[in-house]
């Protein structure tokens, strides 16, 4: 009998996150050679068009997964944590999986650690990697905000399911094939009574992307000065199509969302390019950003300990680099295409 | 109000990691409560100024967090329990286990925790506690306000924007960065802390749980340092000449563009 991996299907103003395709080649990964079932299990409004479905699925399917659980229900739209674990719960008791992987993000971390332990199962969280050892699956996850890394296993004598979160951006993509295709399941799906309800959701980051998920990220510390001061930066971020983040700095000041901060306390991101302006480079913000692959460094203190990690420095105002960086994107970009 | 919260020593964020013998070395490093706890100890404290009430904490580790919950009690908290015993693996499910063990029979009324640790970051523990006293949880607040008729009305952060959620207590709460600003603790509340009541439990003071049930899910295989980053090149001429040439670079060097 083959085992089951399943994968949670993370969608996000419409679209399967990229992390939903990671963790499918993450489960592609776990399976090795072993024969193995992958499955994604995909939570949709009940308005979800047959064409949309099929888009998520061949995506999945392309990817490595051969089945998925579609659940419906009207209020899947927004993620409120009594009803996705209902969900959860009902495909894991369906799919009896041996593994259950999901995205680190902010439904990940929220749900995973409720479904772990009604299933008394271990969970590694936060994982950039995954390698078979001498018969062993390892975990590779970053402590102290990636200041050290441990290579974790789920160890013991328990039958339950092991659970595993991976960061965004971080497990390489299995080789598409678009041919793939196989079972798509409905489930029909009885809500839980719910003692929680999301009432409102503010939406502040609408149409922007989310900083684990980035690969250009635009960052401003103090020197950025200003809520005003971030204008520039956002510009920079949209020729490049990336994101804005910040150094504990800047939200301290007042300038920006605590949410956009990045460092020991925040987010840990790990982006392709990363472009730091006017952030000096504390021990905490460089814990949180020095898994990027190219850090470019804009300050006027040329002291600055942001240099000793960055590949490219620019010593020199950001009022004045910034914009003349944003210029230059642009032009490069409309030549490119 | 009867509140726990639930509180963890870290190192500070200051700290260099450097590792000794397969370990991570604890020498000369500075202790904090774990910064996203503090939030927790700080919500804690003003609801109970609001509404009246006890602030308990509770903490898992070795006895060297004792220091750390003094200090959270300097802050106002009312009482502390440390449960110290060498049986208990590093691991989140065991980990929660035992600490719901011990809460299930303390009549809560909510329970605060941090969002995640600055150490293991995993943020397992406190979520893994309300599912298994059977409690909702609310993860990532930002705000916190209890209504006249039992509930709370919670803001949650949730990578940038925000949910507002109704919830009946008792529930379990993980605090976000901007939940508040945590006060320091004042020279009367430190001498007052000495006084107040501390407990130091191990697994043979908690009903309901035996050491041979806490066979861990999860070890720790290896230990290593990330390959540390290389200055780069300063770049040089006037502006305009660096910015072209940083692309040139990011182009013909770094291949990321």
């Amino acid at each position: 009998m083959s085992r089951t991996i399943l994968t949670f299907a993370e969608i996000r103003n419409h679209e399967l996150r990229q992390v939903a395709l990671e963790a499918v080649s993450a489960a592609v990964k776990i399976a090795g050679t072993a024969p193995s079932e992958i499955a994604s299990c995909l939570l949709v409004p009940v308005d979800t068009s047959l064409d949309t479905l099929e888009r998520y699925a061949g995506s999945l399917f392309a990817h490595g997964a051969n089945r998925v659980y579609v659940l419906k229900h009207v209020d899947f739209a927004a993620y409120h944590a009594e009803l996705y674990l209902g969900a959860v719960q009902h495909v894991v008791s369906t799919a009896n999986p041996e593994f259950i992987i999901f995205g680190h993000t902010s439904i990940g971390r929220d749900l995973t650690p409720r479904l772990a332990s009604t299933l008394q199962a271990g969970q590694i969280s936060d994982v950039t990697a995954i390698q078979h050892e001498d018969g062993k699956l390892l975990c590779t996850r970053p402590l102290y905000a990636g200041k050290t890394v441990e290579q974790r296993a789920f160890t013991g004598t328990s039958a339950a399911p092991s659970i595993i979160t991976i960061r965004p951006n971080n497990i390489p993509l299995s080789a598409p094939d678009s041919s793939r295709s196989d079972e798509v399941i409905e489930v029909a799906f009885a809500p839980p009574s719910l003692r929680t309800i999301v009432r409102d959701v503010v939406r502040k980051t609408s149409g922007t992307l989310d900083l684990s998920e980035a690969k250009i990220i635009v960052s401003g510390g103090r020197g950025v000065k200003s809520a005003d001061g971030f204008k520039p930066l956002e510009e920079l971020a949209s020729v490049l199509n990336g994101a804005v983040g910040a150094s504990r700095g800047a939200c301290d000041a007042g300038y920006c969302d605590y949410g956009l901060q990045i460092g020991q306390t925040g987010k840990v991101v790990t982006p392709e390019i990363y472009i730091a302006c006017g952030i000096s480079g504390a021990i905490q913000h460089l814990a949180g950003m020095s898994g990027s692959r190219v850090i470019i460094a804009v300050n006027k203190d040329p002291e600055a300990p942001i240099f000793k990690v960055a590949d490219y420095g620019i010593v020199g105002d950001l009022f004045e680099v910034v914009p003349l960086l944003t210029t230059a994107f642009r032009e490069f970009l409309e030549h490119e295409a | 109000m009867n509140i726990w919260v639930l509180l963890k020593q870290t190192f500070d964020t200051e700290e260099k990691i450097v590792l000794t013998g397969g370990g991570i070395s604890e020498a000369g490093v500075k202790w904090i409560i774990n910064p996203y706890d503090e939030y927790a100890v700080e919500e804690a404290i003003r609801l109970v100024e609001q509404h009246g009430g006890k602030v308990n904490l509770l903490s898992v580790g070795p006895e060297r967090a004792g220091e750390t919950l003094r200090t959270a009690l300097a802050m106002g908290a009312d009482e502390a329990v440390l449960i110290h015993d060498p049986r208990i693996p590093q691991d989140e499910w065991a980990i929660a286990k035992v600490l719901s063990a011990f809460l299930a029979d303390q009549g809560v009324d909510l329970i605060l925790g941090g969002n995640f640790s600055v150490d293991n970051g995993a943020g397992q523990v406190a979520i893994r506690i309300a599912e298994q006293l059977g409690l909702p949880h609310i993860g990532s607040i930002t705000k916190l306000d209890i209504t006249s008729v039992g509930g709370a009305v919670v803001h949650r952060d949730a990578e940038g924007d925000t949910e507002i959620i109704d919830v009946q207590l008792p529930a379990l709460f993980t605090a976000q960065q901007g939940l508040n600003e945590p006060r320091y603790p004042t020279l009367p509340g430190i001498m007052k802390a000495k006084k107040k009541p501390f407990r130091l439990l191990s697994l043979d003071d908690i009903s309901g749980i035996s050491p041979q049930e806490l066979e861990a899910r999860t070890t720790r295989v290896s230990l290593s340092l990330p390959p540390s980053r290389q200055a780069g090149v300063i770049l040089q001429g006037d502006l305009a000449a660096q910015v072209a040439d940083l692309i040139r670079r990011l182009r013909q060097d770094a291949k990321v563009i």
